[in-house]
């Protein structure tokens, strides 16, 4: 017997959106039901898909591999958006842990604070965050030729941020906190272990906070213009003045190897 | 034959990669409140949990005995229930007892009894002591002589209530709709390393302390081998129990503040130390020489209760999630946010410390409601000794 729920997922064919939002009330609903409606939703060619009234559930928009708008009003929970392959998702709240898990293409965006593991194992597409986020962001983050996932943080992230990062740009703003008491003392263990990839830090390190693999850097003409789009971005996405922010500011944290734990087990 | 795994779980989901949630609620200003948006919040977090264990502990329950310990304990066996009660009748005064009400509940199955006396240390039995630790021997005796009976609970004016199921339908059972507390933690389990029975549910208690707990301690076999020189016997085959009779021996024994206790359970790491002044530094490096063997490894989130304070701590490197916010009176701390923002729409305040920082919410002293005298942990002359090192 097959499990019930294998036999409602979402037809996988494109459609272009229809330009009609289709609305989902999830209050008082398990997250298997909440998903339910929105693969039927998707199965019926729903382009745009409102949720109101999210109180944790899980797995929303994950698995969905075609482009189709979200906007969720509430506290979604853990793996928002995990494996989905060209969603455009925004959040008109916080976001749990596991934001953008292994996510493919399209693009998050997060009108508050986010948890732990945002962009764990992330393969492309772009994640927006406008406050802080929890431990471990960008954990284990690849990149693949054009595939060259995005995350950018307004406030700050907590220890291990890009723990063995391994592909893609971490863009972290360093705007005033929201919550202060997150971060009683400075984030460290930056970078441990990055072997491939990216982190732009606006404002000054000092060489604790950071793991050994580490090497610090001026970002070069290119990437500030890649920075350069990103605040832009940002200041549009959350109606923010960012003037003061310049790509002058950020340092640049990069892989010293590509491979650092090469000679650890071969003697 | 039916495959019965399947029919018990058509999604196949068993095996998830996370496990327990906790929420707590305090009222800080020391009311006595519905446990109504606890239990809505614990259930938010089913999937955090597989129905093996569901526990609450409230505070402030019994105002009317407030000046007796309140003995929960659980019988597997109606024989250890008589041996017991003789055990009891020759040491305390017993005010009053009863068996704790239940309503049926179509979910639980075999529930054990589970009884409650309010009772006080008779004279003439180990006088040279306190009175909380000749509670503390009468706990152990029980749980480690007489078969069958295991205490929940021991503390005044609060209880412990858990059992085996999903907390919502612990709280069904154990009618806690019909009780007012200023403090509730509540825990939903997720067993990972030993078996599911009623005892081993959350929260652990000792007195009034309890714990809730979310993770793993690796290193309970170090933890129990020093607390047992100290007279605490871990009987209950999980390894949160240990987290409780550490916070009793620092906190309530050896009259640590709640600042130095988290400290010692989850110290810096040494390279930050190194990078301390003094004298902070070499008063953590004293810490963690003296206390090295009540360092609690391993991921873990948890929430410490006593009368007046509730403490959140997490492992140093935050390997399980747990956030807070303040929202009017109620602080609330949970493991995810989802739950408290169900409950609490607008909070004033929210944050998720880093691993090692703790959540401390306290009841401004002398509340009514408490009914039980809120004595200051340490006293004034330790404390000025602590101040010099920088630590309190």
């Amino acid at each position: 017997m097959l499990p019930e729920i294998n036999s409602q997922l979402p037809i996988l064919n494109p459609q272009p959106p229809t330009g009609e939002v289709a609305q989902v009330d999830a209050r008082g609903l398990d997250y298997r039901e909440l998903n339910r409606r929105v693969d039927d939703l998707l199965a019926s060619g729903a382009g745009e898909i409102e949720i109101r009234g999210v109180h944790g559930q899980r797995y929303i928009a994950s698995r969905i591999r075609r482009p189709v708008n979200f906007r969720i009003h509430g506290t979604p929970g853990n793996d928002l958006a995990a494996f989905s392959d060209g969603v455009r998702l925004e959040v008109f709240g916080d976001a749990q842990d596991g934001v953008g898990n292994t996510m493919n293409s399209g693009e998050i965006i997060v009108h508050g604070r986010a948890g732990d593991i945002v962009g764990m194992g992330m393969r492309g597409g772009r994640i927006f965050i406008r406050d802080e986020v929890g431990y471990r962001t960008a954990i284990h983050m690849k990149e693949y030729r054009e595939q060259r996932p995005v995350i950018v943080i307004g406030v700050m992230g907590q220890d291990f941020l890009g723990e063995y990062m391994a592909g893609g740009v971490v863009v972290i703003l360093n705007l005033p906190p929201r919550n202060p008491k997150s971060f009683s003392r400075p984030p460290a263990f930056i970078g441990t272990g990055i072997h491939g990839g990216k982190i732009f830090f606006r404002g000054k390190l000092e060489p604790y906070q950071t793991g050994k693999e580490v090497g610090f850097d001026c970002p070069d003409e290119k990437e500030k213009e890649l920075l350069n789009g990103i605040i832009r971005d940002y200041s549009n996405y959350f109606s923010q003045n960012l003037d003061h922010v310049i790509p002058d500011d950020f340092l640049k944290l990069y892989p010293k190897n590509l491979r650092p734990y090469g000679r650890l087990y071969a003697y | 034959m039916k495959n019965l795994r399947t029919f018990n779980n058509p999604y196949r989901d068993d095996k998830v990669f996370e496990g327990c949630a906790i929420f707590a609620l305090l009222n800080q200003a020391g009311k006595n409140v519905s446990g109504e948006p606890v239990f809505r919040a614990i259930a938010n977090m089913r999937n955090r949990g597989n129905g093996l264990g569901g526990g609450f502990a409230v505070y402030g329950i019994y105002p009317e005995y407030a000046e007796h310990y309140a003995l929960h304990v659980m019988y597997d066996d109606p024989a250890a229930r008589e041996e017991v009660e003789c055990y009891l009748k020759d040491r305390f005064d017993i005010a009053e007892e009863e068996e704790v009400p239940t309503r049926k509940t179509p979910a639980v199955s075999h529930p054990p009894q589970v009884f409650r006396y309010f009772l006080k240390p008779r004279a003439g039995w180990m006088d040279d002591v306190t009175e909380d630790e000749r509670m503390i021997r009468a706990v152990m005796d029980i749980n480690t002589g007489i078969k069958d009976a295991f205490v929940f609970s021991s503390g005044k004016n609060m209880g412990v209530f858990k059992g085996v199921g999903h907390p919502e339908t612990m709280a069904e059972y154990f009618r806690l709709d019909e009780y007012r507390g200023y403090l509730w933690t509540a825990h939903s389990r997720f067993p990972t390393n030993s078996r599911a029975w009623w005892g081993g549910a959350h929260p652990f208690s000792i007195l009034d302390w309890t714990v809730i707990h979310n993770g793993e301690v690796s290193s309970y076999g170090i933890n129990r081998r020093y607390l047992e020189m100290f007279g605490y016997a871990c009987t209950l085959e999980t390894d949160t129990e240990v987290l409780a009779y550490i916070v009793d021996l620092l906190a309530r024994r050896q009259r640590l503040p709640m600042s130095l206790v988290t400290k010692i359970m989850a110290p810096p790491l040494w390279e930050e130390i190194e990078r301390m002044k003094e004298p902070e530094r070499s008063e953590l490096i004293k810490l963690r020489q003296v206390y090295g063997s009540l360092l609690v490894n391993g991921p873990f989130a948890v929430v410490i209760a006593h009368h007046g304070e509730m403490i959140g701590l997490n492992d140093r490197i935050r390997l399980r999630p747990m956030t807070a916010g303040i929202g009017g009176e109620n602080l609330y701390i949970s493991s995810e946010e989802a739950s408290i923002r169900l409950v609490c729409p607008e909070l004033d305040e929210f944050w998720s410390p880093q691993g090692g920082d703790p959540i401390v919410g306290k009841v401004k002293l002398e509340t009514p409601a408490l009914h039980v005298p809120v004595r200051p942990l340490v006293s004034d002359e330790d404390r000025a000794g602590l101040k010099v090192g920088g630590l309190i």
